[in-house]
């Protein structure tokens, strides 16, 4: 059913329709719209059988949809930036136990300076937690994503995190299609844990496991991820013939017919990106866009043969490895070594930074002239960093670095002088 | 007295068995068909308070929720001994997720529970002082405020045993750990307000709070049944000492346990709703020093260059808890 | 399920791991000698048939009581009970009122009719016993039970000896005593009364052995200067003439010279005689008197008076002399020349008895000394087949050390008509109060027996002292610590950390799973009646 709703409520709806029995929610901006719906779906019964629980911490978020899948039920959370730090010890724990939880992080930049606007900073942190990452473009692939997303989760018995960009997307009121609630238990069978917590049948979850296990373990996780490499493509399949949408899948190519230039991007940015490439299309510019669904598991092949006939790709991403530079870049340049391309990063949209059109075109004008340097910061104030390095040369103690920019772009000056 | 007394005097009240009770009035403990929820071939060290505990308050929950239980374990000691691959020693099903979330963990199973409509499946969540009073206490506050339906019990060896002896909040005024060493002008741990759990968990107006000791078998699975029997948050504290961290001979674990219970410096009682009910009168009053004397952590008391001091102001701590608790009969405490 | 690889295992595996091999020190059971068991006269397993009476199985205590002294009834009025001395309970309240108990088991067996169980086949062999006092009557018993044919001869009118001609009723009803004997007798010993024994080298022809059981019953004598008028008596005579016919007549005013316990029995019976004043005289002080303080107690309740530190010295009519006396540094008393006069209408001299021992004259090999049957550790003396116990012996003497006597001297009687020796068991260690966790045992003072108010005691020869009724006897029964005994109270089942401890089944005890055992000591430490031991590994 079509609806006019805003992101939050959409993937509220979707996650409803998943019938999750066990919801933990724990305020953190920009995810709260979604589990304050739940809330309000629990409360009025119209979600049932499902037991929603208002946590301390996202650290018990987590650890209460931990308790809950490892007795069986169908466990759902959402957070996002410190949210996720927070609770990161358990996060881990849940991939390591292998426990089908599907949490939702609304992307958010970390502090500090503390900053509640979107980038990719949080989940990408988590890169290594063993959990699967599916990044959604718009609204309908959010609602759609969390669908598959609880599929693929049993299936492997490994949780996932369905990512979309807070505010972006999570404030964003779109027309999204809702399925019903038939075509998704057509979709999505019923849980059936690959163990569980049962007084018929006692097991001991969560050894400790020394150096002689260890390793074996770890690859067995690396091997499930690798498994769903072959799973989120078929899902996808399935999806698109259940619900006739294309959502999903590892990659989706924009244009890449003959394309030299390829954008590199996930998230909702591609759908700026897909702007200007139409334009430069026009314009007679060979330039494609590759869109990551699938972060983790990395789809390294899928990446390499979507790029392998191109000149050079530029991936943008709302992500800073600081020290380094991309966190995806360096995905993807995995992925196509040794095919002798040019590739480019560029770091944007921290903490929220729009990303204008005007700019993206400049950046990849520049890409496609082999312009760039290896990593470039879209819309840095140059001047700002400048005058406070320059501080920072003369003066030891120079002061905070955030107020002392905020005071150089004279947005904090007609406060405090 | 926390649990009811058998009616008549005879040899054995106190025993952990007695041939001459009648089966419904005899222990847990005493039954060759308990649960012995944790086996033979864990890896506790010699006389470890810490594993009894856990099989004493684990089998009377079984005992009470007919085999229908699910336990939780903070990471610690009773973990690590437990469950190194490949051998588990639990014969209930038994989680372990991390340090700091057991209650969070119970809270997820017992909702688990509660959706699939499987209420007679019950949920114990344990951990030691560590997990409990320091790195868990958010989680179990927020267990113990939502008043959801988990028991917890805390295994208090009163320091962090698994990592070495370190201090933990329930580390006693006085004591030597591998943090708060025997050295300078006031040696060992600092005298200070520490963490009273019982009392804090008291505060949160739960069902249930109740303290007990490895050395009162009967008044323990008093107490676990009692709980066991009720619904929502409800937590036992249960003092365990540990032989190699408080440096004492693997088998005084009881009998220290008891001079804790009879010096007054561990009160054991039982509160409802916020509220002391019950507590469990001394029964042959014995000063700090018997207790602390056997204990090598409080070894730099005595000796050579003691602190009686100290030893007094480890007194005054008994005489506050035997005054508040009311622990002497009235004739004695006169 | 598949489980997980290694984050997962299965229920209680645990038990490939065997913690057996950490093990310095092992725990191992034991049955440690409860003092009682040690101080035991008659050598009764007090601990194991209290055990029984514990669970209310009476009868099962009785069997296991008899097995050693066939008088329960009497033991539980008369015996001294050095075993409640010694009981460790009187370290943490007060002994165990075995004494009690074993009167309450005695009686409900005569109240119920319990026979002993028939003995097996006739050995062939004949016994003679001489007396039936408590030592033949034991030694009868026992030699019974063993399948030898055994012949009583008793001087005396009736079965008893002491127990029936030293001790006043208000002691030992004599339905009880006769109930006793009966229940011997009923086993096919054949009694003799009136058959004094004068010469025992004759006496034993036909048979294959002989047990001197004869008791004390010739009054010693101390040198008092008496006037023809004066009324002296002494107390066996006192005592023995009080199971026949006619009372004596002692007047109102009797003194008691000596200070045992048949010097109270005396006193006692004085009052209950009609005696306004029944005086001991004493030549020591309290502290120093033999007879046992309960008695004394008794006695003192009814209006008994002792004149301490007092010798008599002269016997006038109606009146004695008493010189005062001093008690010098080896606590001996020392006359100080003080004299005075106390009004008397009797005078009973109670200063200890001695065997008659004219029956042995001729009897090669034999040895007496100072007027006692030396007999070897067999309780045989130097004449073959010839043995001897009691009051004929050098021991202390009261009717459960005779008792002892009879079953110690039946047991090598039966050893030596089977041409063996007997070897009595081993005893076990000691189990002294510290080897108990008496932590474990409830808070119980003893239950006191009723006794007979006040004035039929000093007017009748009721008996003074009432027995536990069934619910106080079970509660008394119930304070034994079954010291260094398992009493089965599971502790050692419960504390073990490691669960190495299996529980047989009722009746069953335990045994140690050594492949768990870590060795830590706590089912030792936590053992409330000290049944565990540990003793270091070979390594």
């Amino acid at each position: 059913m079509l609806k006019q709703i805003e992101g939050s409520k959409a993937v509220a709806e979707a996650v409803a329709l998943c019938r999750p029995e066990v919801i933990c929610a724990y305020p953190i901006s920009p995810q709260t719209h979604i589990v304050e719906a739940l809330g309000e779906m629990v409360k009025s019964e119209r979600l049932a059988p499902c037991e929603y629980i208002n946590v301390e911490s996202e650290f018990a978020a987590m650890s209460v949809s931990i308790g809950a899948s490892a007795a069986g039920a169908r466990a759902y959370t959402a957070t996002a930036s410190q949210g996720l730090l927070f609770m990161t010890e358990a996060v881990y724990n849940a991939a390591g136990l292998g426990l089908p939880i599907v949490m939702t992080v609304a992307n958010r930049a970390i502090g500090a300076p503390i900053n509640i606007w979107n980038d990719h900073s949080d989940s990408l942190s988590q890169r290594d937690s063993g959990w699967m990452q599916l990044f959604a473009e718009n609204n309908q692939e959010a609602v759609d994503l969390h669908i598959q997303a609880f599929r693929l989760a049993e299936e492997l018995s490994m949780p996932i995190m369905v990512c979309m960009d807070g505010y972006i997307l999570t404030h964003a009121f779109e027309r999204v299609d809702i399925p019903s609630q038939e075509e998704v238990d057509a979709y999505l069978p019923s849980f059936e844990p690959r163990q569980v917590l049962d007084p018929s049948e006692p097991i001991s979850i969560g050894a400790m496991v020394g150096p002689e296990a260890f390793m074996e373990v770890k690859y067995l996780a690396h091997a499930k991820q690798m498994q769903a490499i072959e799973r989120i493509p078929q899902l996808a399949s399935e999806f698109r013939s259940a619900f006739g949408r294309e959502s999903g899948g590892l990659v989706r190519t924009y244009r890449m017919e003959d394309a030299e230039t390829v954008i590199v991007a996930m998230g909702s940015v591609i759908g700026t990106i897909k702007d200007v490439v139409d334009e430069m299309r026009d314009e007679g510019h060979r330039i494609g866009v590759l869109t990551i669904v699938s972060y983790r598991p990395f789809p390294l092949e899928q990446v390499r043969g979507a790029l392998q006939h191109c000149k050079r790709f530029l991936v943008l991403e709302k992500s800073l490895a600081v020290g380094m530079g991309g966190i995806v870049a360096t995905d993807v340049r995995m992925a196509v070594t040794g095919a002798g391309l040019r590739g480019y990063t560029a770091i944007a949209g921290l903490g929220g930074r729009p990303i204008f059109k005007a700019q993206l075109h400049q950046l990849f004008s520049q890409a496609e002239k082999d312009e760039l340097p290896q990593v470039t910061f879209l819309d840095l104030d140059w001047e700002a960093v400048n005058r406070q390095q320059e501080r920072e040369r003369q003066t030891r103690r120079s002061g905070p670095v955030a107020e002392n920019i905020l005071h150089d772009k004279g947005i904090v000056s007609a406060k405090f002088g | 007295m926390g649990f009811q007394p058998i009616k008549f005097y005879q040899t054995g009240t106190y025993t952990v068995g007695n041939r001459l009770l009648s089966p419904d009035q005899r222990s847990v403990q005493a039954a060759e068909s308990r649960s012995n929820s944790i086996n033979s071939g864990h890896r506790a060290c010699q006389g470890c308070g810490e594993a009894l505990g856990a099989r004493y308050a684990i089998d009377a929950a079984m005992a009470e929720s007919h085999n229908r239980l699910i336990a939780v374990n903070a990471t610690g000691c009773l973990e690590v001994f437990s469950t190194p691959y490949p051998e588990s020693s639990w014969q209930v099903p038994w989680i372990h997720s991390v340090f700091g979330n057991a209650p969070a963990v119970a809270t997820g199973i017992a909702a688990a529970m509660k959706v699939k409509g499987k209420t007679d499946v019950r949920v114990v969540a344990q951990g030691g002082d560590g997990g409990t009073t320091d790195i868990g206490f958010g989680c179990l506050s927020g267990m113990f405020e939502r008043n959801d339906d988990v028991l917890y019990i805390c295994y208090d060896n009163q320091a962090y045993m698994n990592t070495g002896v370190q201090r933990s909040s329930a580390t006693p005024p006085a004591a030597r750990t591998a943090t708060t060493m025997p050295v300078g002008p006031e040696p060992g741990n600092p005298f200070g307000q520490g963490k009273n759990l019982p009392e804090i968990a008291m505060a949160h107006g739960i069902p249930y709070v109740a303290t007990a000791t490895v050395a009162d078998l009967r008044d323990l699975e008093y107490k676990v049944r009692r709980a066991m029997r009720m619904r929502g948050a409800r937590y036992i504290h249960l003092f365990v000492p540990c032989p190699l961290g408080w440096g004492t001979a693997s088998h005084d674990t009881i009998r220290i346990a008891r001079l804790a219970k009879e010096s007054g410096l561990f009160p054991v009682f039982e509160a409802e709703h916020g509220e002391v009910r019950s507590v469990l009168k001394i029964r042959r009053k014995v000063r700090v020093e018997e207790y602390l004397m056997p204990q090598k952590r409080f070894a730099h008391l005595f000796g050579s260059h003691p602190h009686p001091e100290m030893v007094i102001r480890i007194q005054e701590i008994a005489d506050r808890n035997i005054r508040k608790y009311g622990l002497l009969d009235e004739e004695e405490a006169a | 399920m598949i489980k997980p690889f290694a984050i997962t295992l299965k229920p209680g595996t645990s038990l490939s791991n065997l913690t057996g091999t950490w093990r310095t020190e092992r725990p191992v059971y034991l049955d440690r000698l409860p003092p009682c068991n040690n101080a035991c006269p008659a050598g009764e397993n007090i601990q194991g048939w209290l055990y029984h009476a514990e669970s209310g199985d009476y009868e099962q205590a009785w069997r296991m009581l008899v097995e050693e002294n066939p008088f329960p009834a009497v033991m539980g009025r008369v015996c001294y009970h050095p075993c409640e001395d010694q009981c460790n309970r009187g370290k943490l309240d007060s002994p165990v009122g075995i004494n009690s108990v074993e009167r309450f088991l005695g009686d409900e067996a005569i109240r119920r009719g319990w026979k002993f169980s028939e003995p097996p086949d006739s050995s062939g062999k004949k016994v003679l016993i001489v007396g039936a006092g408590p030592s033949g009557l034991s030694a009868a018993y026992h030699l019974a039970r063993m399948g030898h044919g055994v012949e009583i001869q008793e001087a005396g009118p009736m079965a008893g000896g002491m127990m029936r001609f030293g001790i006043p009723k208000y002691r030992l009803p004599r339905d009880v005593l006769d109930a006793e004997v009966k229940r011997i007798l009923d086993l096919g010993v054949r009694l003799r009364l009136n058959s004094r024994v004068e010469n025992i080298s004759a006496s034993m022809q036909g048979f294959d052995a002989a047990f001197l059981a004869v008791g004390a019953h010739i009054a010693k004598r101390a040198f008092i200067p008496a006037g023809d008028a004066a009324h002296v008596v002494d107390a066996v005579s006192l005592l023995h003439s009080m199971e026949g016919e006619e009372r004596p007549m002692l007047g109102r005013r009797v003194v008691v010279y000596g200070g045992g316990n048949t010097a109270i029995d005396v006193a006692r019976t004085a009052r209950r005689l009609g005696a306004t004043d029944a005086i001991i005289v004493y030549r020591r002080t309290r502290e120093k008197m033999p007879a046992h303080d309960f008695e004394v107690e008794e006695a003192l309740q009814e209006g008994v008076m002792i004149k301490w530190l007092s010798a008599i010295r002269q016997a006038d009519e109606g009146q004695l002399t008493v010189e005062k006396m001093v008690l010098d540094d080896k606590g001996m008393p020392q006359p100080t020349g003080e004299f005075e006069k106390m009004e008397a209408d009797t005078l009973v001299l109670a200063l200890g008895q001695d065997v008659d021992l004219t029956l042995l004259e001729g009897v090669p090999n034999l040895e007496i000394r100072n007027g006692t049957v030396q007999v070897s550790g067999n309780m045989m003396t130097g004449f073959p087949g010839l043995f001897a116990g009691g009051d004929m012996v050098m021991s202390e003497r009261s009717v459960t050390v005779a008792a002892g006597h009879g079953k110690k001297a039946a047991r090598h009687i039966d050893a030596y008509l089977r041409g063996a020796a007997y070897e009595p068991h081993s005893k076990h260690e000691l189990a002294d109060f510290g080897k108990l966790n008496t932590w474990y045992y409830s808070d119980a003072d003893k239950t006191v027996r009723p006794m007979l108010d006040i004035i039929r005691r000093q007017t009748s020869f009721d008996e003074v002292q009432g027995g536990l009724n069934e619910s106080n006897a079970l509660f008394e029964a119930r304070r034994c610590m079954s010291c260094g005994n398992c009493f089965e109270c599971d502790n050692c089942y419960g504390v073990c950390p490691d669960n190495a401890v299996i529980k047989l089944g009722p009746g069953k005890r335990f045994k140690f799973n050594y492949d768990y055992c870590k060795g830590c000591g706590l089912c030792a430490a936590e053992c409330p009646c000290g049944a565990i031991k540990m003793v270091p590994e070979e390594i």
